[in-house]
This record gives C-alpha cells, structure tokens and sequence, in this order.
C-alpha cells in the first residue's frame, strides 16, 4: 500500500538532538526503545547461532563437531541468551516503550531517567553474559538446575546467575514504570476500556515483571552464594533441597513465559484490527483474557516438576490450574477468528505474521495441555516434544508477534517503509523454516529422544535432518529482515500511517516529534473505531489520500469485497 | 503555587499528577521488595520446619537482647520519620531537619549494634564459608548451617536496605536544608519515608524469626551462651 503526498515531518525524535551523547544519555521513550531493539538483537544473532551450532550437530547419530560438554555450553547459551537477553525484554523494552506514551496520549513514560537506567542495567547484565560466553561458557542448561549447577558444574556460574540477577532487575524496572504510566498519564477521555489491547497486555506483562522477578533475582543470588560459600542451601548431602530451587525457579520461569507471549497476544490484536479495519470482536473479553492468564500464571509453576520429588497431590492441584489458562488464551484466539470474520482482510506483512502466529500459538498452547496432564507428561518430560512445545510459544508466539509489530510499527518508528515483497517473502520463509525446524520434534519426542543429548538413535536421524534443515530456512529467514530494515532506514519510501491504522500513535506524524504529541490529545472514542461497515478504497489498487482519516467521499463500497 | 509548579518534570502537566505516578511507583517498588524478602522467608520456613530443633539450638546462640534493641532503635526511627513527613507536610524546615537527624542516628545506631553482632559472630565461628564450626550435637550441624547461612543472608540483605537508606536520607538532608521542600512539594520526603518504614517492618519480622526461637527450647538445652 502506497500514500501519496506523505513528507517526512521536519523535526522529529530522530533529528532534533545530534550526536552519541543524545543517545546515550536520552530520556526519550522513543529513544530507550531504539536502544534496546539493537541490544536485543546482538543477542538474538548470538543466541541463534548457537542454535544453529546445535542443529549442526544434530545432523547425525553420532558426535561429530563437538563434545558432550561443549554441546551442553551450547544449549545452555542459546538458552540464557535467547530467553533472559532476547524474548524477555523483546517486545516490552523496544515496541512498549516506543507506543505506550504514543498510544496513550503522553509525553514520556511516568519515570523517564529509571527508564533509561534499565537501560544501562541490562547492559551490564549482557556484559556478564558475554564474558562468561568469551571466557568458556556455562553448561547448566538454562535452568541453573540445583545441585549440579551449585556443587558440581565446572563453568562460569556465579558470573552467568549475575548476569541473570541484572537483566531481571531492568526487567522489573521496565515494568514498574509501564504500570504507573499505564495508569497516571493516560490522556483525558482515555478511559480503560478505550485502550487499546496491546497496552492492557502490556499492563498485564507488567504485573508479572513487577512480581515474579524478585524471587528470580533472590534464587540467583542464593545459587551465586551456594557456589561460593558452600553452605548447602540447595545441596541435599548437606541438608539442602534441590526441589525448594526448582520451586523458586519455576515461580519466575513459568509466569516468565506470559512475560514473553504476552506482549504478542496484544501486538496479534492490534494486527488483526488493522488488516481487518474492524474493531476487535469482544473486545472486554480479549482485554480481560490478558489480566486472567497474568493472574493464572502465577499458580501454575508446578506443572514443571511433576518428576521431581513433589507431592502428587500439589501435582493434581497444578494440573487442574493449568488447564484453567487455556481458557482465556482460547477467548483470545476465538475472538481474533471472530474479527477476521467479515473482516474487509489485506494481507500485508505484519498481517502474515499475525496468522502465522495464531495457527502456532494454537498448537503451541494446545500440546501445553498434553505437558499440564500428568500421566502424558511422565512420558513427555524432557524429550523433544517438550522442546517442540515451547519453541512453538516462544518462536512461533513471542518472535513472530515481534516480528509483526516490527514491520506494522516500523513507518511509525522511521517515517519509511520496508520493501513490502521482500516483507511477504521472509514471513512465508518464517513460515516454512519454522515449521519444518520443530514438527518434527514433536514426532521423535513423542518416540522418547530426550532433549540435551548430542548423539542419538538412528531411527531419528530422518527427522533431525529435517529440522536441521528447516533451523538453516529459518535463519535465512531471520536475516533477511535485519538487511531490508537496515536498506529501508535510508531508501524506503516515506510512509506516515500506510495501513490506515486508527490509534492514537497514528494520531501524529511518523516519526513522531520529541515530545510525540504538538499538543495533548483527547480521545473521545474507543479503541478500533473503524466504520461498523467496512468501507474503504479497494486493496491494493486502490491509493489513498495520505490523510490519517479516509475520508467517506473518497471510500468506495467493500461489500463485494467481504471475506 | 508558582514554587510547587516549578518541581513538575516536563513530562506531567500537574504536579498532582507527578505526585500520584511517584506514589504508585514507590509502592510497587515495595511489592517488589516483599517478594524479594518473601523467597527468603520461603526458604526459611522451608528448612525451620525441616530442621526445627537445630533452628532452636542455633537461635539460642543469638544475643536477643542486641536484637530487641535494634528493634526498639528501629521503631524509634519509624516514629522520628512519621514526625519528619509531618514537619515537611507543616512547612516546617527546622522541625524536618531536626527529625531528619533523629531517624538517621537511630538507623545508624541499629548497623553500629549490627556490627558488634556480627563481629561477634565472627569470633564464635559462626559464619558459614568462612570459619563455621559447629560445637554443639554433631546431628544438629548441618540444620544449624543453614540458620546461620539464612541469618546472615536475610539480615546481610536488610542492612544493605538500612546502608541505601541513610545514603537516600543524606540526600533528603541536603535537599531540606536547601530548603527545596515546602508544603506543596515534599513528595521525595514521603516516598522516603515508605521506603523507610518498610525497612524497618522487615526487621520487625526478622527478629522473632532469628532470634527469638530459643525460647521453645525445653530449659537447660540451649547453645553454649
């Protein structure tokens, strides 16, 4: 889709302030949430080659690249790196703190220099993590399992839970801040349920950062100080009890996969809004789903330890809780099927990924209910299905939500827009490598190959051969966007809201000025307030007039066009 | 109202607004906090109730009357803060000052009898990964470890809160005797002064916990003091 008539604005956040120091010691939002987004993303390139490493060697049965125990530094790193670096402040730390000021109608987050604080706080943390990657690695797994990461792991530990210890610290900062200015700097009129969806994620996101991090920090300290001190805190020869870490662990890591979907589940609502130009269909019901599956997060943990040494009868009580989140993550996905019934549908990029990501999140979530029940998951725990599962959520939610946001807010962000075929093609790349890199795991996971292993059966190796191959789809899939975003910074076309999109971060110009709006906005209608009838210019033949609001004269009729 | 404008950041557009977004802010923090503490008392309730009767042998081997004066410093200073929030709210500068002063002498009094606790300790061997050695039953060592390893992480961790602390009420000092607060703007005051009651309430729950479970012990079976 193509404006006309659309200049970039002559001042704005990019070009009113030059030099390194104006980034570095910015307290713009906009700003914060560039500098996270090139963070994140050295670690996203770091984290996935080690994945690919790992599927390389998982070519064959047999060990062919590296030993047992380099193997077993190359999971744990893609791990820590991927989940603590990479998915945990994606979307919050890099769309959240560009669109939440915007989408509310605010100058700035409610505490800008914290902001940037958690900026400089996760950076410290990635440093500890490159250290322990440049000085030899850490081969616990990324979940720092007791007594094998306190007692007996050889590798770099306590510089690893530090690292671990920072980056949850910034986490918690970046949602403290999302909480008050979600709540205290909304502009007149914007009531709660005008919000849009993605900031009732983001609140929910928040509240989960804001109270499961702590008791994270605090377990990685303990592990930190077990190593160092010895006492036995978690080592049962001296009294201590592995299963106590495995409860604190999971206390954060479990409500940490909401912290990590979440965000997606609001960019998907967004999406499926603008590229069906309707309103969300139930839209109290699909905000209030993100505030249940924050509150059901915290009472499920324990359906990661029904092999360990935990009651049975907890173990029941975690498995009925669990199921209990499928329903509003199933409220979600059944109100977005509902949205695009009808729906006037484009098929742009952002909208490829949103349907990517609602088919993956399905199943994702769905083989989650085969892991809640505790007969099935004896014979599931710790094999690749179990792998299959959560790359689905993670990979197939988290990433290909960030994805969509990425390309659906990028002329919102720079004021030009990526080169749309190339868009389509790597979401479809997306598409097939991912599938084709974690189907399979499902199949020789429900046949036992247990996860963490370099050398395997030989009966697997067809399906490991796929997923490598699909693993190499992906990664050309993921760097594909990283060059046409880079090209598209300079030669895009200029763009100001080429979707059409309603929302108060469309309200002003792309990119937006310093200070997001030139006077405070008043909303005085909902969120997604698109004509009851769809009634736009036909797609994509159809140019529009570059202004924010289409105006009705120029809008032809969109019945025939219906889905 | 012109002097309270001036303390808006540019970012609000009332000083109302500036001050609810800091209250909020400031409690969440310490919800933070109290999940931060309350994996520890996890651990703690966890390992009490596994090796309940080292718990109470160790406990014994505390000085509670150390303890219960800590405590007693540390109410004293949640009641010299109250005063000091009040004076800032009254527009009283020396009144704020002066109870400003109070607070921060009876914090540092409670790290000063912390130290002679720990030195203490120290001398007694009772600091693990250092020089922990246990005399009393040998059954009882590694329950006794873990009470000592827990007192000292839990109340290590509270006395880092005390330390940042006085290091923040310096600072609310300096920015009082400056005379920057009046009684339309003494917000960093209050959110202090949450900070500060919360410290102290943390300490309120760590005493009994720490110190005070010898008293279960049958007479006649306690430590070596």
């Amino acid at each position: 889709m193509i404006e006309e008539n659309v200049s970039l604005p002559r001042i704005h956040y990019l070009n009113s302030h030059y030099g390194w120091k104006s980034w570095l010691f910015t307290t713009d939002h906009k700003r914060i949430g560039l500098l996270y987004m090139v963070s994140i993303t050295l670690m996203f390139f770091l984290g996935g080659f080690f994945a690919l490493l790992i599927r390389l060697e998982l070519l064959t049965p047999q060990a062919d690249l590296f030993t047992a125990d380099t193997y077993n530094k190359f999971f744990t790193l893609h791990g820590v790196i991927l989940i603590f670096f990479f998915l945990v402040p994606s979307i919050p730390a890099t769309l959240g703190n560009f669109l939440i000021p915007l989408m509310i109608g605010a100058k700035d987050v409610a505490f800008p220099k914290l902001n940037l604080l958690s900026w400089y706080i996760f950076v410290i943390g990635s440093l500890f993590t490159l250290w322990v990657v440049a000085v030899g690695g850490i081969d616990t797994g990324w979940t720092f399992y007791t007594p094998y990461s306190t007692t007996f792991a050889n590798t770099h530990v306590i510089a690893a839970t530090l690292g671990v210890f920072f980056t949850g610290f910034s986490s918690i900062l970046t949602g403290l801040n999302f909480i008050v200015t979600i709540h205290k700097m909304r502009a007149p009129g914007l009531t709660w349920f005008r919000l849009p969806l993605f900031i009732w994620s983001m609140y929910a996101t928040s509240i989960i950062q804001v109270l499961a991090t702590p008791v994270l920090g605090i377990t990685m300290v303990l592990v930190a100080a077990e190593r160092f001190a010895k006492v036995g805190i978690f080592d049962p020869a001296l009294g201590g009890d592995p299963v106590l870490f495995q409860h604190m662990f999971w206390f954060y890591s479990h409500p940490a996969v909401y912290i990590m979907i979440l965000p997606s589940l609001g960019v998907v609502s967004e999406l499926i809004s603008a590229f069906t130009w309707k309103r969300v269909f139930g839209y109290k019901f699909v905000a209030v789903s993100s505030l249940m599956i924050a509150i059901f997060s915290f009472i499920v943990w324990g359906h990661h330890m029904y092999v360990s040494s935990m009651s049975i009868y907890a173990g029941m009580l975690f498995s009925i809780l669990s199921y209990l989140v499928a329903v509003p993550s199933a409220v979600k996905v059944f109100n977005w099927t509902a949205t695009l019934y009808k729906g006037s549908i484009s098929y742009d990029t952002p909208m490829l990924y949103a349907l990517g990501f609602i088919g993956l999140f399905t199943i994702g979530g769905l083989t989650g209910l085969f892991l809640a029940s505790m007969g099935l998951d004896r014979h599931l725990h710790d094999t690749y299905f179990v792998i299959a599962h959560f790359h689905l959520i993670m990979v197939g939610g988290a990433v290909m939500g960030y994805f969509g946001g990425l390309h659906y807010w990028w002329p919102k962000m720079f004021g030009r827009m990526y080169p749309e075929w190339w868009g389509r093609l790597s979401a479809l790349i997306l598409f097939v490598g991912f599938n084709l890199s974690f189907f399979p795991m499902f199949i020789i996971g429900y046949l036992g190959m247990p996860r963490r292993y370099h050398v395997y059966a030989p009966e697997f190796q067809v399906l490991n051969v796929m997923s490598t191959a699909g693993s190499s789809i992906l990664g050309v899939g993921y760097l594909l966007p990283l060059v046409y975003f880079i090209w598209s910074l300079r030669y895009g076309k200029v763009a100001s809201n080429p979707w059409r999109a309603k929302g108060l971060e469309w309200e002003t110009t792309s990119p937006p000025p310093p200070e997001n709006f030139l006077e405070q906005p008043i909303v005085t209608e909902e969120a997604y307030n698109y004509p009851t009838r769809p009634a736009q210019p036909a797609k994509p033949t159809g140019k529009l007039t570059g202004g924010l609001h289409p105006s009705p004269a120029t809008a032809t009729g969109r019945e025939a066009q219906v889905v | 109202m012109s002097n309270a404008h001036s303390h808006v950041a540019h970012h609000f557009y009332t000083i109302e607004q500036q001050k609810e977004s800091a209250t909020i802010g400031m409690w969440l923090f310490l919800a933070t906090e109290i999940l931060l503490f309350g994996a520890l008392f996890t651990a703690y309730a966890v390992y009490r109730y596994k090796f309940s009767e080292a718990f109470m042998v160790a406990s014994s081997r505390m000085d509670w009357k150390m303890g219960a004066l800590n405590t007693l410093f540390l109410i004293i200073s949640s009641g010299t803060m109250v005063f000091a929030v009040s004076s800032a709210e009254k527009g009283r500068r020396g009144g704020l000052l002066g109870y400003l002063a109070a607070t921060g002498f009876f914090g540092t009094l409670f790290l000063v009898v912390k130290y002679f606790e720990y030195k203490h300790h120290y001398l007694d061997h009772d600091i693990p990964g250092l020089n922990f050695q246990w005399t009393g039953a040998p059954e009882l060592a590694n329950g006794a470890k873990m009470f000592f390893f827990l007192y000292f992480f839990m109340t290590g961790l509270h006395a880092l809160h005390m330390a940042v602390g006085l290091g923040l009420l310096i600072w609310i000092f300096i920015t009082a005797y400056q005379g920057k607060y009046s009684p339309e703007y003494y917000n960093p005051v209050e959110m202090f002064g949450l900070y500060w009651h919360f410290v102290d309430l943390v300490w309120i729950f760590l005493f009994p916990l720490l110190y005070l479970l010898g008293a279960h012990l049958p007479p006649g079976s306690s430590g070596h003091h």
